[in-house]
Order: C-alpha cells, then structure tokens, then sequence
C-alpha cells in the first residue's frame, strides 16, 4: 500500500485505465475529447466549468490539471477563485436548501 | 534584487544553464533533444529564411530586475554597447535591404548612444522597434522619450506579463503595474496605440509562472477590454511569449521544483508548425560587444552563430549569415511549444 492515496505522477497514468479494459477506455476517451473542445461553448469557457467541478467533486488530479489549464486559457486568479466559489455556494446550498425539509419535519413533529 | 551574476551564482553560467536544461536529473536528461525533432521533421540543419529583422542588444542595464529575466538584466550591469559598435551596426544596415531594426536590452533607452542611433536608424528609412519595460519612462531622465519615438515613427513593443496589478508586480516588481499605466497613458496621449496615428504600440504577455501562455488573439480581447475599461487605455497588439529555461527563469524553475514538468511540458507540446516559423528563420541578433547570435536567447547562453558564418559584426556578411546553420539547444522548445513563441508572438 502506498503511504498516501493519490500520487501526482499517477495522473500522466490516466490513460493506463485501457490496459484492462479497453474499449470503454477508449469511449471515454473520445467522448471526454470531444467534451472540451470548441463547440456551443468555448474549450476556454470549459476549462473554467472544469476547475470549478473539479472543486466540487474534490478531485486533486482535476483540481492540478484544470488550475494549469485554467492559467494556460489566460485566466485571472480572480475570476479562478470566483470559479471555486460557485462550486462552494452551489455545494453549501445544497446542504442548506434540505433545512427546509428538516422544517418540514419539525412542523410535522411539532404540536 | 541583484542579477545572478552579481550574486555570483553558478546559473549566471552560461555553461551550467546549458548543463542544467540538458542533464539536469535522469528524467530530463531522458527527455527528447531538439536536434532529434528537428530532425524528425526534416528541418536539420535548421537553416534561415533570410534575415529581415536586425535586433541589436544594446546593454543588459536596466532600471528593473524582473524575476523572469532571460538577460539577467538589472541596476548592477554594466554591459553597454558602445558608439563603435553601434557604427559597425549602421555600416551593416547601410548596405543591406533589412527593413527592421528592433531595439532590446536591459533597458535600451538607457543606452547613453540611444537618441543618436535611432536618429541614424531612421535617417536610413529602416522601420524601428524598441523593447521597452515603460517605467523607464517614468523617470524624469527619460520622459522625453516618448515624443522623440514618435517623432520618429518608432513602434513600441512594450512588457505587461498581465492585465492585472497583482501578476505584473510579481514579476516585475512593486508598482511596476502603477507605473506602467501612467506611461500607457502617456503614450496614449501623443498617439500611440491609436488606429488614425500609424503609432504602433504592442504589449508583450509571458507567463508569470511556470505554463505556457494562452491563445493570443482570446487573450488581446482581454486585455483590451481591461485596459480599456480600467484605465481607458488602448494599443495596437498583443504578442504571447513564452518563457525560455534559461537565466532567471531557469532559476525560477529549478528552485520552484519545476524545472522537470515545465521541460517536458515544451517538449510534448512540440508543435512542426511553429518549428517552421521560429524567429531565429528571419532573425540575427547583435550583442552588446557586436558578437552575432541566431537569437536573443543564444546570445544569453553565448552561443556564437557557427558553422562558417561571421560571428562578430565587424565581419558582417549577409550572405554568408543566410546559409548558416543556426545553432540549436533544448532551450529552442520554448519557441515550437504549442502556438510557438517569438518576439512578435504566437507564431502560428
């Protein structure tokens, strides 16, 4: 077992998830291609959306690649962090909005 | 800050940048060579275009020292071409049909020869460019200079790695933002960056960090409409360079433990297309001893044109320097990294 869960060098790795299972590998691939290119919306725009999942889902290999990226499509570290903060406002709402439920509850608890 | 070599540090070497970038570690000692991409495409012996840009060094001083300075300019150099050189210079232009001289340093205006040379410069109808950092132009030595540039119809081809204040002050200093601005503006008054004037005024993006720059054109919109909507500044164009791993930038990069990554980075991004349209293709570079140099890079890294060809100006011959074989390094995959770099941009 490695000392730590996620290794930097392991996201040059991605492409190695082919090796046992190729051809879902390789849908993958394509699809997610074709995802971040210029279409409806721009691949800068895309990168954007991508560092602000990457926030969201937590993920550090994307959080790396997407920051990078985001740098490289000639983002302000402004307008980044503005990113991160709709991917922690929409994940906050969605802990926040189920008060309502809980409300619910306690009316229906409640004398 | 000093510049390395005053600090007397071993990457102020020429030989040790060149030994760093090359051997560096197993891993970047592994990587691909230039040469051998080149080769690939069948473009060795990189060989000229025909030289159509005569880009003179006129000194490392400069009034700033920026942290990604591929010169290891600053205050501390004292390295400045004299007006012997510079004469051996107009004797080279004088015969030869080269339409642009582009004028870089250090601070180039801090050439005490300066006004006399591109007063010559222009009396032979050459098209000048001149590299300019802009807070020298806030100095009250050289506030004149705006106006004797246009006077001239001189292009300004300007450094502002970023429409903001926070990225431009890491890398060039506290209050370089500020500074520029009041210049912009400056050069904004008496025409420059104006369609109706024929007053050019370019700025130059390179990234204050260890990535390539973005799409140019995308990239110009912001900044127009920044600087237009922040300071109701224009200008002409907007050229992406990439930084090259050589002199404070190498620095940067071996000390930030990037060097690897960033290598391999230009490396994979190789692009054959902008192999085709690199700079030194249409380019020689004259130092400040009038040493003659592919590029204003080989020139940091010493690296003399070669193979038969003239090396100092003294010497100059345009058709020799046409066929010559320029000298290549693993700093070249700066400029073929994906849109290429050169000192007017994206070159694809």
């Amino acid at each position: 077992m490695e000392k730590t869960y996620y290794n930097p060098d392991d996201l040059k790795k991605f492409g190695n998830v082919g090796e046992f299972q190729k051809e879902l590998a390789d849908k993958f691939f394509d699809y997610y291609g074709t995802v971040f290119a210029d279409s409806a919306l721009s691949a800068r725009e895309k990168s954007l959306i991508a560092l602000a999942v990457a926030h969201a889902v937590q993920c550090p290999y994307c959080i790396d690649a997407y920051t990078e990226e985001s740098l490289e499509k000639g983002y302000s570290e402004e307008q980044m962090m503005e990113a991160v903060h709709v991917a922690t406002a929409i994940r906050g709402g969605a802990s926040l909005v189920h008060g309502v439920q809980m409300m619910n509850k306690v009316d229906k608890l409640s004398m | 800050m000093k510049s390395l070599i005053a600090q007397s540090h071993s990457l102020s070497d020429p030989n040790v940048q060149i030994d760093v970038i090359n051997n560096h570690n197993d891993k970047v000692k592994n990587l691909d060579k230039f040469e051998k991409k080149l080769d690939e495409i069948g473009l060795l012996p990189l060989k000229p275009t025909g030289i159509e840009i005569f880009q003179i060094n006129v000194g490392y001083m400069c009034n700033m020292t920026c942290k990604h300075c591929h010169v290891d300019a600053g205050p501390d150099r004292k390295e400045i071409m004299t007006k012997e050189t510079l004469q051996y210079c107009l004797d080279a232009l004088k015969d030869s049909d080269i339409q642009t001289v582009d004028l870089t340093g250090g601070a180039p205006e801090m050439n005490p020869h300066f006004r006399w040379f591109v007063d010559e410069v222009s009396k032979l109808g050459k098209h000048i460019i001149v590299r300019s950092n802009l807070t020298i132009l806030d100095t009250r030595k050289f506030e004149d200079l705006p106006q004797f540039m246009a006077d001239r119809g001189v292009e300004i081809t300007c450094s502002l790695p970023f429409y903001s204040k926070r990225r431009t002050d890491i890398q060039r200093g506290e209050g370089t933002y500020d500074k520029s601005m009041t210049v912009l503006k400056i050069l904004n008054e008496i025409g420059y960056g104006k369609e109706e004037t024929g007053l050019l005024l370019n700025l130059v993006y390179n990234p204050v960090g260890a990535f390539l720059p973005p799409d140019q054109e995308s990239l110009k919109q912001d900044y127009k409409e920044r600087l237009w909507n922040d300071h109701s500044i224009v200008f002409n164009d907007l050229f992406t360079i990439t930084n090259l791993p050589i002199s404070r930038y190498l620095h940067f990069l071996v000390m930030s433990g990037n060097l690897e990554e960033y290598m391999e980075k230009l490396i994979t991004s190789f692009n054959p297309s902008a192999a085709m349209g690199v700079m030194c293709r249409n380019t020689i570079s004259i130092g400040w001893d009038g040493s003659l140099y592919d590029c204003d890079f080989n020139q940091m890294l010493q690296m003399k044109t070669n193979h038969g060809a003239p090396d100092h100006i003294k010497n100059w011959n345009l058709k020799k320097l046409n066929s010559r074989e320029i000298v290549v390094n693993q700093h070249c995959f700066g400029c073929t990294a994906g849109a290429g770099s050169s000192c007017g941009g994206a070159v694809t």
